[in-house]
This record gives C-alpha cells, sequence and structure tokens, in this order.
C-alpha cells in the first residue's frame, strides 16, 4: 500500500511553496465570499432579527410580519404563483421531453434550442409584449371575443405573472428532465417489458420515477427564479408578492425599516426550503444508471397520426414560447397598438430613439456583464481547482460559500448590498453602494454558482493522469496547470463565462435596487423604465430587442469558439 | 439458495425453443446470418461466442428487443415473432441487472407479478416464495444499492423466475462478479435450473462456465452458428478452426497435402511429413490440429506418429509445464504434467514427440 501514499507524500514535501500559493489563493476566495456573499446576507437577517436603535434581539419584525395582511397575502400569492409556475412549466415541458427522448422525432434539435430561451431574454421584457398578444384587450383575446365572445384572463393579476413565468421557465423542466431520461438504461425499460410492463404503466411505474431527480431539480429552479423575480410582478403591476414588496418597502420607507429585511429573510428561507425539499426528494436517489454500453432509452418510431400530433404540439408550445419575442419584434416597430390585434402601422422611430439615447446603456450592459463574467471564470475556475485538486482544509467551505448565493434572491442581495456598504463612504463622502462597480460584484455572485459547476464539471473530466505525464517530464505544478489543464479546459470555461455573461446582461431582480443615476444603468434597467410608460413601450421593445440580439450573438459566438477547441482536442470519449 | 421453498415452475413443463433462418441486420452491419438452432425442453444451453459474435443480439431477439429479418423463433411450436416484448413469457436477466433503483428488493420482484395483475395475496405468496428460493427472505425491505453484486444477480433472478416464464434467457449473468463468486454462483444457477426444470439459454463468452454447467452449447462467430453439441463432443471434434482456437488451446500447424508413393502425407516443412489415413477425406487447405495435452514428450505409445521437435522454451503453469517447440516449420505447444522434483527439458534439446494416430484432425476455416 505504501506505493499509493508515496506520490502523494513526496510532492506534499516537495511544494511548501506551493502550498502556501494555494492557501493564499483559497483565503483571498474566502475573503471575497465573505465580502460580497455573506456579509450583506448577514446584514440583511441581522436587521430582520434586532431592533431598530438597541441592536437587542428580537421576533417583533416578524410578528409585524404575520400581522400584516397585505405581508400574509404576498407570501400565499408568492408560494401560488411558484407552485402554479411549476405546474404549467411541468405541462409544456413533459410531453416535450417525453417526445424528444423516446420517440424517433426530427423537431428533437428545435425543442433543445428552447433551452436557450430564459437565457436570452428575461421575463419582465416579454411580460409587455404578452400583454399586448393576450391582455384583456390583447390580439388573441380581441378575436376570440370577435368570433366567439368570450375572453380568457390570461394576463389578469396572478395569472399574468404564472403565465409570463411558466412560458419563460418551463425549459430549466425540460432540460433536466430530458437530460434524466437520457441518462436512463435502456435495461431498465427493458426489464419491465420482460416481465409484462408496456405502454403508460411503464412510463408512470419506471420511466417517470427513475427521471424523478431530474424533474426536482428543474422544478426546484423554476420555484427559485420565480421567487426571485421582481420586474416581471411589477410590470404587469401586481405589488402583492413578496419581491415586490421587499423592494417598495426599501425604495419607498427607506434602507432602514426593518420590514423590507423581514420580507427578505422570508425569501431566502423559502428559496432555501425549496431547494432543500428537492435535496430530499432526490435524496439517495441518484438513479444514474447509464451503464457502459447502455445508450438511453429505446426510440420508437411513431406512427403517422402520432407525428401529425406531436409536431402540431410542438408547433402550439413553440409559437406560445416564441410569442414574447413576436410580440416584442411587433412592439418595437409599432406606431401605435391599442385595441387591435395587431400594430396600426409600423416604423423604425423606436430603434433610431433607443440608438441615439441608449447608447450608454448597451455600453453599461456590456462592461458589467464582461466583468462579471470575467469574476465568475476567475473564482470559478479557482475554487474548482482548489477543491479537486489540493488538499486545502477548507476547501469545501469555498464551494458551498459560492453555491449558497443560488438561495439569495437578487432583490435580497440588492437590499443586502445596499445596507453593507451604505455606511462604507469612499474618500469624499461617496457611498461604496452607489458605485458602478457594486452592480458587476452583484451580477457576478448572482451568477457564480453556475460558472463554478462548469468549470468544476470541465475540471473533473480531465484525469489527473495528465498533470501527472507532464510533472513526471518535468513540468512543475504551476507549469502543469498551465500548459495542460487549463488549454483542456478552456470549453467549460467559455460555457461558464458565456453563462454569467449572457444572463448577467438581462439581471434585474438585483440591479434594480443598486443602480443610483441614469447613466449607471445597465439595458435591463433601461427596458424597465422604458417599459413602465405606454408611450415608452415601443422604445422599450427596441432596446429588449437589442439587448436578445446581443445575448444571441455572444452565445453563438462562444458556443462555435467551444466547438471549435473541442474540435481541436479531438473527441473526448 | 434454499431449496425448501416450492419451486415456482414445475418440471415436466418445460418447453422446446426453435430458431429458424434468423438473419438481422442493423444499420448496415448483418449481425445474424442464418441461424438454425433447437434447444430442448429442460436444456442449459449456452451461446458462446467473442464479443460481436451476435449472441447478445440473437438472446435479445428471442425476448423480444430486436426482430428478424427474416426467419422464425418458435417457443413450444408457437411463432412468437409478431409479440411484443411484455407478452412473450420469457424472463430474461440482464448483464447488468437492470435492477429499479427506485424500488426494494420486494418491489423489484413482485412487479412482474403487479404486472399481471395477479391478487394481492398471490403476489405476496410468489414473491416471497421467490425470494426464498435464492436465499434472500431477510433483504425484501432493501434497496438493491444496499447489497453486494452477487445479491443483486440474485435479485435479478428472483424477479425473473417469480413470473414463472416459458424460458428463462440469462445474459451473460456472471460477467459483473468476481472470480470466486463466479465459480460459486454458476453452481448455483445450475442447481436452480434443474430445480426449476425450466428452458434456460445462457450468453457467456467465457467457455469454462459454459463447459462447467451446460448442457449443450451453440458456439457462434459473426453472425454464424459454427457448432452446436454437448461441451466435450465440440472439445474433442471442433468442426473448424475458429471452434478449436475458441475452445482452449489447440495447435494448429500449416502445411501441404503431398502424394509420396501412393499414400498422402502433409509436410509440415523442414522435411517432416505427417501421415495421413487412407480414408480420411481431407478440405483443400486444411490445416493439422491438436490439443497441446494430446501430445506426449520422450515416451509414447506404440503405434504413435513419433515426430523430432526443437525444445524452445517452457512455461510453468502450475499442475502442467507448457512447451513451446518447433515441430517442422510450426511452432507448437505440448503439456506435461508437472511433478515435484521434475526436471523440465532445456531449451536447444531435441525431443521426439508422440502423437496418437487419433489424436489430431485436418480442419479447414
Amino acid at each position: 500500500m505504501s506505493a499509493v501514499v508515496g506520490p502523494e507524500k513526496i510532492s506534499a514535501r516537495g511544494s511548501a511553496g506551493l502550498r502556501a500559493g494555494e492557501a493564499a489563493l483559497g483565503l483571498s476566495i474566502a475573503a471575497f465570499l465573505l465580502v460580497f456573499v455573506m456579509w450583506p446576507a448577514a446584514s440583511v437577517v441581522y436587521v430582520a432579527f434586532t431592533e431598530k436603535g438597541t441592536g437587542a434581539f428580537t421576533l417583533v419584525n416578524f410578528h409585524d410580519f404575520a400581522r400584516t395582511d397585505l405581508f400574509v397575502r404576498s407570501l400565499w400569492n408568492s408560494l401560488y404563483v411558484g407552485a402554479m409556475t411549476v405546474l404549467w412549466a411541468c405541462v409544456i415541458a413533459l410531453p416535450l421531453a417525453v417526445l424528444t427522448t423516446r420517440f424517433e422525432f426530427r423537431g428533437a434539435l428545435l425543442i433543445q434550442t428552447l433551452g436557450f430561451v430564459p437565457l436570452i431574454m428575461p421575463p419582465f421584457v416579454g411580460a409587455v409584449a404578452l400583454q399586448m398578444l393576450f391582455g384583456r384587450n390583447g390580439t388573441i383575446n380581441l378575436l376570440l371575443s370577435d368570433w366567439l365572445d368570450v375572453k380568457i384572463p390570461f394576463m389578469e393579476g396572478l395569472n399574468g405573472v404564472i403565465f409570463v413565468e411558466s412560458l419563460h421557465y418551463f425549459p430549466f423542466i425540460l432540460i433536466n428532465l430530458s437530460a434524466s431520461l437520457r441518462n436512463i438504461d435502456r435495461s431498465m425499460e427493458e426489464a419491465a417489458q420482460n416481465l409484462g410492463s408496456s405502454g403508460f404503466r411503464l412510463l408512470r411505474r419506471i420511466v417517470l420515477p427513475l427521471a424523478m431527480p431530474g424533474f426536482a431539480a428543474g422544478a426546484s429552479l423554476v420555484f427559485v427564479k420565480v421567487f426571485d423575480d421582481l420586474a416581471t410582478p411589477l410590470l404587469l403591476n401586481v405589488k402583492d408578492m413578496l419581491a415586490p414588496q421587499a423592494y417598495l418597502r426599501v425604495t419607498s420607507i427607506g434602507v432602514a425599516d426593518p420590514m423590507g429585511y423581514v420580507i427578505a429573510v422570508v425569501l431566502v428561507a423559502l428559496s432555501v426550503g425549496c431547494m432543500a425539499l428537492a435535496a430530499l426528494v432526490t435524496r439517495g436517489a441518484d438513479f444514474a444508471t447509464a451503464q457502459r454500453g447502455g445508450g438511453g432509452l429505446a426510440r420508437r418510431k411513431m406512427r403517422r397520426l402520432e407525428t401529425v400530433m406531436a409536431y402540431a404540439l410542438v408547433t402550439f408550445i413553440l409559437l406560445l414560447v416564441l410569442s414574447p419575442h413576436i410580440g416584442l419584434l411587433l412592439l418595437s416597430f409599432a406606431t401605435i397598438w391599442s385595441f387591435s390585434p395587431l400594430p396600426d402601422a409600423y416604423t423604425t422611430a423606436h430603434y433610431a430613439r433607443v440608438f441615439s439615447q441608449s447608447a450608454l446603456y448597451v455600453k453599461n450592459t456590456i462592461l458589467y456583464a464582461s466583468l462579471g463574467g470575467l469574476i465568475d471564470i476567475v473564482v470559478g475556475t479557482a475554487i474548482a481547482w482548489l477543491v479537486l485538486r489540493t488538499k486545502l482544509p477548507f476547501r469545501h467551505w469555498l464551494d458551498r460559500g459560492a453555491t449558497a448565493a443560488l438561495a439569495i434572491p437578487g432583490v435580497v442581495l440588492g437590499i443586502g448590498y445596499l445596507r453593507a456598504f451604505y455606511d462604507v463612504r469612499l474618500p469624499g463622502g461617496v457611498p461604496l453602494a452607489t458605485l458602478w462597480i457594486m452592480i458587476v460584484l452583484a451580477v457576478a455572485v448572482r451568477r457564480l454558482p453556475y460558472a463554478l459547476r462548469a468549470s468544476y464539471a470541465a475540471l473533473q473530466q480531465i484525469s489527473t493522469s495528465l498533470e501527472e505525464a507532464a510533472e513526471n517530464l518535468g513540468a512543475t505544478p504551476g507549469r502543469a496547470l498551465r500548459r495542460i489543464v487549463l488549454p483542456l479546459m478552456t470549453g467549460g470555461i467559455l460555457a461558464g463565462f458565456v453563462t454569467s455573461f449572457a444572463t448577467a446582461a438581462v439581471e434585474l431582480s438585483a440591479t434594480l435596487l443598486l443602480v443610483q443615476s441614469n447613466s449607471d444603468a445597465p439595458l435591463a434597467y433601461g427596458i424597465y423604465v422604458f417599459m413602465q410608460s405606454p408611450a415608452g413601450r415601443g422604445a422599450g421593445a427596441a432596446l429588449g430587442v437589442i439587448a436578445v440580439v446581443i445575448v444571441c450573438a455572444c452565445a453563438l459566438g462562444a458556443q462555435f469558439a467551444i466547438e471549435r477547441s473541442q474540435t481541436v482536442k479531438g473527441d473526448p470519449h | 439458495m434454499s431449496a425448501r421453498a416450492n419451486p415456482p415452475a414445475a418440471p415436466g413443463r418445460a418447453v422446446d425453443i426453435e430458431i429458424a433462418g434468423v438473419n438481422l441486420s442493423y444499420g448496415g452491419n448483418h449481425i445474424l446470418k442464418g441461424v438454425d438452432l433447437r434447444v430442448e425442453p429442460g436444456e442449459l444451453f449456452a451461446f458462446l461466442g467473442p464479443s460481436g459474435c451476435g449472441k447478445t443480439t440473437l438472446l435479445r431477439l428471442i425476448a423480444g428487443f430486436n426482430a428478424a429479418d427474416t426467419g422464425v423463433v418458435k417457443i413450444a411450436g408457437k411463432d412468437i415473432g409478431q409479440l411484443p416484448p411484455w407478452k412473450r413469457d420469457v424472463g430474461m436477466v440482464f448483464q447488468s441487472y437492470a435492477l429499479w433503483p427506485h424500488m426494494s428488493v420486494r418491489r423489484n420482484v413482485a412487479f412482474g407479478l403487479e404486472e399481471r395483475r395477479l391478487p394481492r395475496r398471490d403476489i405476496a405468496r410468489r414473491t416471497e416464495a421467490a425470494l426464498e428460493l435464492v436465499g434472500l427472505s431477510a433483504f425484501g425491505d432493501r434497496k438493491p444499492s444496499q447489497l453486494s453484486g452477487g445479491q443483486q444477480q440474485r435479485v435479478a433472478l428472483a424477479r425473473t423466475i417469480a413470473v414463472e416464464p416459458k424460458v428463462l434467457l440469462l445474459d451473460e449473468p456472471l460477467s459483473n462478479l468476481d472470480a470466486k463468486m463466479r465459480v460459486e454462483v454458476r453452481h448455483e444457477l445450475r442447481s436452480l435450473q434443474q430445480r426449476l426444470g425450466i428452458t434456460t439459454i445462457f450468453v457467456t463468452h467465457d467457455q469454462e462456465e459454459a463447459n462447467a454447467i451446460c448442457d449443450r452449447i451453440a458456439v457462434m462467430n459473426e453472425g454464424i452458428v459454427q457448432q452446436v453439441g454437448a461441451p466435450m463432443d465440440i472439445y474433442a471434434h471442433p468442426a473448424n478452426l475458429f471452434v478449436a482456437r475458441f475452445l482452449g488451446a489447440a495447435n494448429i500447424v500449416s502445411g501441404k497435402m503431398i502424394a509420396r508413393g501412393g499414400e498422402r502425407a502433409f509436410d509440415i516443412g523442414e522435411g517432416v511429413l505427417l501421415p495421413v489415413p487412407k480414408d480420411k477425406i481431407i478440405a483443400e487447405g486444411a490445416k493439422f490440429v491438436f490439443r497441446p495435452q494430446d501430445a506426449l514428450l520422450g515416451a509414447g505409445a506404440d503405434g504413435d506418429i513419433a515426430i523430432p521437435a526443437l525444445i524452445r522454451g517452457c512455461a510453468f503453469l502450475g499442475s502442467i509445464l507448457r512447451y513451446r517447440l518447433k515441430m517442422g516449420a510450426a511452432d507448437i505447444f505440448v503439456d506435461a504434467p508437472f511433478h515435484a522434483g521434475h526436471k523440465p527439458l532445456a531449451a536447444g534439446e531435441v525431443a521426439v514427440l508422440y502423437l496418437p494416430v487419433n489424436a489430431g484432425r485436418w480442419l479447414a476455416g
């Protein structure tokens, strides 16, 4: 056994310098996470649980929360919207997932592309467009009342939020569920068939239970995202939900009012609770059953009628999912669009207006999102490396600390940043919280968990023997890292950067609170401001289209770069 | 495995399997080429061959997971080709066991009975009986992941035999077990199969496994059944070079048939000629094949063919010494039993090899 222990001891003895470097890196990341994740979150919790002025522990704020009808109603509304969104997202995602994984279906690629929908446009941008299409006097209801004399309240009150969010976030369930379905070993299904099971019973008893972990992961993600979304309810004029209440409380009454913090703590508790529930459901159920050469579920050819129905369903869902984009495009070119199924006339004036007035938004967005993405991949890759390749004692806490950002809704992080950094004054008396760099840090922290997972997965796939081979041929660990590991990780790092960049470019939940002046505002903020007034909708829509184009261009460019880097490396299998 | 439980399937009801003219192509690859086989009722029958020979494909064809392009598969005289897998009543134990991780052992075993909509009492009784049969009564509430590989294998078996299928198909059932377990479990499998009296097909690439427990073997290669027969018959009388090579070690000596004074001889180079029996019909291009243990070094019986051979080396394999020799132009192996104190022949010595007249065969590719 000594041969196994040997090499580790040797490298540990021979590289005290390296270990000091590891420790320094680990400590600086720990400091970053403490200051920009933990401290803001802790200060929110602190305010919620202490008496104003004295700082003594108290539950009176929560008592007030429970006694205030508005807050209790907001809580129930948020839970209701979250649950209904998950339900409707399932209704959309389940048939698509089953269709693409269990049948030979040509539209599979199209359906997989839907996975990008939540990335390229935040739901609030689509909300206004959906109102034009599905609102009380929107296209669909005008047509319905003409033909059938009925109106369907798609967009009334909470319905609107549920409708917008489920159209927007169902791909999270689709992607996770499909991945789970694809990972089921074919013999799992065949064994059931061999014992007499088939059709729907087989699906219900074997296939879906095995896909449960993926479903739970997707569903909890959707739930948390909906909780997190601040701008959609605000734009649809739904104020009695938790995130809008927290925001309104802080912006209207002030940073000192404890109620905003109490709501924030409730938001965090519910997000954590939801994720814990998902973890509980999937506990001991790591059903990654794919065996060597197993190769996923058997795909069945569809009969003619089934094919027609499948295409009809997919077309319908695609139209529905793309309706925010279609509506946005129409709105951005519309002169007047009111009480008519389609705009009265078309113009490019909105784009002209946006280009002349809003170039700053675009510039700010690219700056913030690139810096945020950069921070994410540097910190993410460093954490992944420390966790997977070193024996640093607190390395797993770095992973946990960065991942904890998932459980902090954007509005809570925004409030936390205001609270934690407002009193930190720069020379000249400017509060730190008002600097644009805080926006960058906030978006970076919000996207860090995703970039970390991407780096982690990329590094995990690289066998340590590749590094050892380099060291065996004389490379120091540092040089092996630079010449072997990082080049091999390029694809994963780039994927992490794109995800961070694309989502940071349209982030609003955290930034809405942190944007202090119009000159620091990013695109999403500009869209939000425009969209609030009917006169600004056209310009807001034009800006929305520009945001979508930027994000798509970056995503495609990165996809291209990733594919190229992978062809250079050769097929990893 | 306990013998107390009643066997789910009563012996005497065993059925036969008939496979006739089966061809199967997959994406342009002709995988099964005109397979004809008959498995007798109650037999333990092996499909033996190297990986990619089509043995698992043929097994899956019987289970209904592959469809033949041509040919028929009959069980008890009934063509089952058009039946979907869930209506075939053909029990299969998968190589990966395919135990459902979200169900307990008991639920796994009960599954097939539930799918058959049996009364609840019967399901419970037969599930327990199947678990008892494989000696896992105490493990019903565990999840598959909490069992050892050998135990998982038994659950897979119990799950399949609980539904009392007409035939049992075992796809490399021992391949996920360690070497010691493999030997243990294969005998358990054999005794269970005999107790149940169920017609069983056993897919394996391990000739020792097939030889040890199967009644008959079909040796397959490249989608073609090369030979069917009892293990000893096949070993002693391989039908072609592939079978000779695949089952155990074989010396395959190339040469040329020549006529010498009205008699034939097999010229194996460097002036060494092997006599050829008069009435033997030998195919064009055939090679001379014999097993390493068929030849004797140093001393033979009367009538043996004596051939000089040069010792090249010797490997000690425990109970035997395996000599590497040059006989004519051919490199061959000859085994000699090893006894303590025995001094092996040294490389470079010339020894005389005695080959009984009927030990070797002339086989074509």
